[in-house]
């Protein structure tokens, strides 16, 4: 309160003083009849000095920081694409700096050579063809060159991955991250938001747990008993208000029934959902694991698949110079080769602590500065070691003893109208669905 | 005002209303726009100081957050992470939209089309004041918004949905974003009322003699931007719909397949790209509604100091349309990483350089005007080479940003936050400030102190360098954007997270010179615009019509006939004449060529 106090007093009283200066010179200015408009020689040559003395600051500090922070603060790229787009940078730094130090030399220089003489006339110069051709054709001629270059990296970027490229999902949700490895066969699991979830079933005493809404073998028997049992919560929780067991205000409960109605017609789109996938392609998932970190090979190329549960969020891996939003409804993807082990790379930054990242880089919450994964770059040996430890979680869900064991009588009890021939959505994300090989 | 009988509309006599609040004159609703905007302009400032605070010293307790945000989002005088990201937000909506955008164009649109083009006033007087008492309303709804319970809008000044749709995401998309989008709303209605007005005025109104060829810059500049705003506002206004339907109508124009805090949503079909798409076709038109308003004020003033013609007087036309042109197709490089089709991103690259070229032209003429000038340094001719410094330095950053493969290291990071502010912010707040300080005396009869614009210019300038200069090497340091604190680089690169946080201080503290600077500012503006010396007709020896009406405003802006024009507006230091200006109201000599 204190501190408060003396920096509102220090600006009311700074006020005052700049106010009373004013009608001091004011005042004096009157008296020597002096116009505001008419700047003196002086004060018009101080201010053109100025403008020698502030280049000369812009451009030392500029200097300066480019070579006290411009290498240090992020280390050589560290992957295939990410040392073409360094070079590609090193080309269009030469070009921008140049003519961020020729333009800005020439203004100020020009603004200080031709201050304000009374004895000179200022020279008749309206235009010039031949001038402005030049500046026309020479920045055009500049940018077609950075033009094609940079089109040529871009096209390189996002071209297909080669045939030997690693499949790993990157699922993100607020605010984590996880990684699924395709496994020995190289292709994903399909997914779909309709199965994510879990439920622990109390006779069997087996559980379901989803959370990349991964489809795989007995996953929609699963989630439809979830889905069931949801249901049967909550309608059991509306009885009882109505048999006044509870205290809720009528809102309460019309939430609860909306919300009944709601995962009926979820369960609806999961039941569509039947025979959608056949055995030859629900095998995909089986040998999928999850991770909560992400380990790479050091020269192996990987192909990830981005998706995202709720907002957009966008995996940003620095050292890799490679990012990707990634957007729900949509799988969108991203090719790294990382070229240096996390070894390799503590003994190039000289920083013993060095680790890889992912970052979230599209703002997706309030912990949004929080959402990140560790990165480890690693040999064949060690990534071999890494998979057969804790961390890794295998996708296969355990059979349903007691699922509905025909699918096909739960919609049954549904009126009929709703799923006739109309699979419209759901074709959709089976047309998105093919995640195996990603060509 | 007892000149009001001179003009020929025959107005009957004005009560206070009619004159200071509900007027339907272009002069009073410029200074409206402006005063409104500055008073906008202060809030955002504060807000970015508070968030700077933070990004500078995280985590420390602070008086000054307690005392501007007490217990609530400043609890102990931390700021609260949900709190930073509303600051963020709404200091960037109210910067781009509530100061630049309708403080720039609405001043000087309102101020100058009249007096430029020699017209009485507006096309239509009472659309002008709707348009401002629409853009008042708008600040007023955008003002409260953050005084809500649940904060105010805090998705990015994007607001990219889902983010932007649902309140379990984030808190400040419940009321916040309900009120963020009525306000934008009411704003662009203000926006479109204003711009079609400027249009109508400025090719219907011009004085005799007055050809398109021989309009001042500012004239092309504020025309083409209100060509821009009607063109590309009211694809905001029907993405801002499209969210309200999705938000409130249970639609799914923005959402698929989403999950959000674990409850499982029926909407599906849709796609937030979608909203991306619609956001930057008026996003990135913006960047010059907000641009060549800049642009054309700081032509004149340059010439008019230069005392030289400026110099490509066609070219700089040319420019500015190509330019406009331009930036309707440009828009998708702000989505190079968003999954958009890779090949439609090399277009957007093609398309985005080009750019450069109309933009070098426009340096390179200003730079020849200056060459071999007599250059007076006024603070609006000093705060016109500012301009022109940020946006040379701004405008090479772009290079970087529009190169799809370069941009994917740096996108959302504190490079693209350092290249906008630079080439858009600093260049268009410059552009305003040197408006203000060179038409002053149109606005109120007086001038403002010299000297502390001068002490207010190079405060500005080293600060707002000292500011923005140090964060692109933040970017290129992989620095993310909106970030409530980098703790995050502590885990892997403690290095890095070192400089960072050096920068930062360096960045922060000079955000606060710079903020306190503008005091100095804002006294010489209220202070001379009651208490400053009188003006005189014409100042500046300018050419242009403006500085041939009365220093008393009169409805109707010329107290006899309207002046004819006979010349371009640039004869300055034209060979032959007598004086080193020749006004546009001054006929051709005989054998005189005319520009």
């Amino acid at each position: 309160m204190g501190m408060k106090f003396v920096v509102l007093v220090v600006i009311v009283l700074a006020v005052i003083a700049v106010a009373q200066i004013m009608r001091v010179y004011e005042l004096s200015s009157k008296l020597r009849g002096k116009r505001e408009e008419e700047l003196s020689l002086k004060t018009n040559n101080i201010n053109a000095s100025l403008m020698l003395v502030f280049l000369l600051i812009f451009f030392g500090s500029f200097f300066y920081m480019l070579f006290a922070y411009g290498r240090g603060m992020l280390p050589n790229a560290a992957s295939e694409i990410g040392q073409d787009i360094d070079w590609l940078y090193n080309v269009n730094w030469v070009i921008v700096i140049f003519v961020f130090l020729s333009t800005n030399t020439l203004l100020f220089v020009f603004s200080w050579k031709y201050a304000y003489d009374p004895n000179r006339r200022a020279h008749w110069f309206p235009h010039d063809n031949r001038l402005e051709m030049i500046w026309t054709i020479i920045p055009a001629g500049a940018l077609a060159v950075i033009i094609i270059l940079g089109l040529m990296t871009w096209n390189e970027i996002t071209g297909e991955p080669s045939d030997d490229a690693q499949i790993v999902e990157i699922y993100a949700k607020q605010f984590d991250w996880t990684a699924r490895y395709s496994g020995d066969d190289n292709k994903l699991g399909y997914s779909d938001y309709k199965l994510l979830g879990t439920f622990e079933d109390s006779e069997s005493g087996k559980s379901y747990s989803n959370a990349l809404g991964v489809v795989s073998h007995n996953s929609i028997n699963w989630r439809v008993k979830g889905i069931n049992n949801e249901i049967a919560e909550l309608k059991e929780t509306i009885e009882k208000e109505a048999n006044n067991e509870l205290a809720f205000s009528e809102a309460r409960v019309n939430q609860m029934i909306t919300k009944v109605e709601k995962l009926e017609r979820i369960r609806e789109r999961v039941l569509d959902m039947v025979g959608m996938y056949d055995d030859s392609v629900v095998k995909f998932a089986d040998d999928d694991y999850m991770a909560t970190e992400l380990f790479l090979v050091k020269d192996q190329e990987y192909y990830f698949v981005l998706r995202s549960q709720d907002v957009l969020h966008s995996a940003y891996f620095p050292h890799f110079r490679a990012q990707m939003n990634c957007v729900p409804g949509q799988r969108t993807t991203l090719r790294v080769k990382p070229i240096y082990t996390t070894q390799e790379m503590r003994e190039i930054t000289g920083n013993p602590d060095f680790n890889y990242i992912l970052m979230c880089n599209k703002i997706c919450g309030v912990s949004h500065s929080n959402m990140k994964m560790a990165v480890t770059v690693g040999t064949q040996e060690e990534f071999d070691e890494w998979r057969y430890t804790d961390g890794i979680t295998s996708m296969a869900l355990p059979d349903t003893i007691s699922a509905p064991s025909n699918l096909n009588m739960e919609r049954m009890k549904m009126p009929e109208a709703a799923h006739h021939g109309d699979h419209g959505d759901d074709h959709h994300s089976d047309d998105h669905g093919h995640e195996n090989g990603g060509h | 005002m007892s000149a009001a009988a001179h003009t020929d509309h025959g107005h009957h006599k004005e009560s206070f209303i009619t004159k200071y609040l509900f007027s339907q004159d272009h002069k009073m609703i410029g200074k409206q726009f402006l005063v409104t905007a500055i008073f906008m302009a202060i809030v955002a400032v504060i807000l970015s100081i508070l968030f700077r605070i933070q990004l500078a010293w995280p985590g420390e307790s602070n008086s000054v957050l307690s005392f501007f945000l007490g217990d609530t989002w400043a609890p102990d005088g931390v700021l609260d992470r949900g709190m930073y990201l509303g600051l963020v937000t709404i200091h960037g909506t109210i910067m781009v939209f509530f100061v630049l955008t309708g403080g720039l164009s609405g001043t000087f649109s309102n101020l100058l089309i009249p007096l430029q083009i020699g017209a009485r006033d507006m096309a239509s007087g009472l659309l002008n004041m709707i348009s401002y008492w629409l853009f008042f309303l708008s600040s007023i709804l955008m003002l409260y918004s953050l005084f809500l319970e649940t904060g105010p809008a805090s998705a990015g000044w994007t607001i990219y949905p889902p983010l932007s749709v649902y309140e379990e995401a984030i808190p400040g998309s419940g009321a916040g974003m309900t009120m963020w989008l009525t306000s934008m709303t009411i704003f662009i209605a203000s926006s479109l009322i204003g711009s079609l007005n400027y249009i109508v005025t400025v090719l219907n109104l011009r004085t005799t003699g007055l050809k398109m060829t021989r309009l001042p810059l500012t004239i092309w500049a504020f025309f083409v931007t209100a060509i821009i705003g009607v063109l590309s506002f009211p694809v905001l206004v029907s993405a801002v719909v499209l969210m309200l339907m999705d938000r409130g109508l249970g639609t799914s124009f923005y959402v698929n397949d989403t999950i959000i805090n674990g409850e499982i949503l029926e909407q599906s079909g849709g796609s937030p790209i979608l909203y991306e798409h619609l956001f930057w076709f008026l996003g990135h038109p913006e960047v010059y509604i907000v641009l060549l308003p800049a642009l054309g004020l700081t032509s004149e003033i340059i010439s008019t100091n230069a005392r030289k013609p400026i110099f490509g007087y066609r070219a700089m036309i040319g420019s500015i349309l190509a330019i406009a042109f331009l930036s309707f197709i440009v828009w998708g490089h702000h989505m190079f990483v968003s999954g958009m089709n890779p090949f439609l991103g090399g277009v957007f690259v093609f398309t985005t350089l080009l750019i450069a070229i109309p933009s070098a032209v426009k340096v390179f003429n200003y730079i020849t005007t200056l060459w071999k000038g007599n250059i007076r340094f006024t603070p609006a001719m000093l705060f016109s080479i500012g301009l022109v410094s940020s946006f040379i330095t701004g405008g090479v950053t772009g290079i970087i940003l529009a190169d799809s493969a370069l941009d994917i290291a740096v996108h959302d990071t504190y490079f693209v936050v350092a290249h906008f502010h630079v080439v858009m912010g600093l260049s268009a707040i410059f552009g305003m400030f040197a408006g203000i300080y060179h038409w002053f005396p149109k606005m109120y009869g007086r001038m403002m102190n010299s000297k502390l614009g001068m002490v207010h210019f190079w405060l500005t300038l080293v600060s707002a360098y000292g500011v923005f200069f140090p964060m692109h090497f933040v970017g290129i340091g992989g620095a993310p954007r909106r970030y409530y604190d980098y703790s995050v680089y502590e885990l892997f690169d403690s290095n890095q997270f070192q400089m960072i946080m050096d920068l930062n201080v360096v960045i922060s503290i000079f955000a606060i010179v710079g903020g306190l600077a503008q005091i100095i500012f804002l006294f010489n503006f209220f202070y001379s615009a009651s208490k400053g010396q009188k003006a005189v007709q014409n100042p500046w020896k300018g050419n242009t019509l403006e500085w041939t009406t009365p220093v008393e405003h009169v409805h109707g802006n010329w107290p006899g006939e309207l002046p004819v024009v006979h010349r371009w507006p640039y004869d300055y230091s034209k060979p032959g004449a007598e004086e080193d200006y020749i006004p546009q109201t001054v006929p051709l000599a005989p054998g005189e060529e005319d520009h």
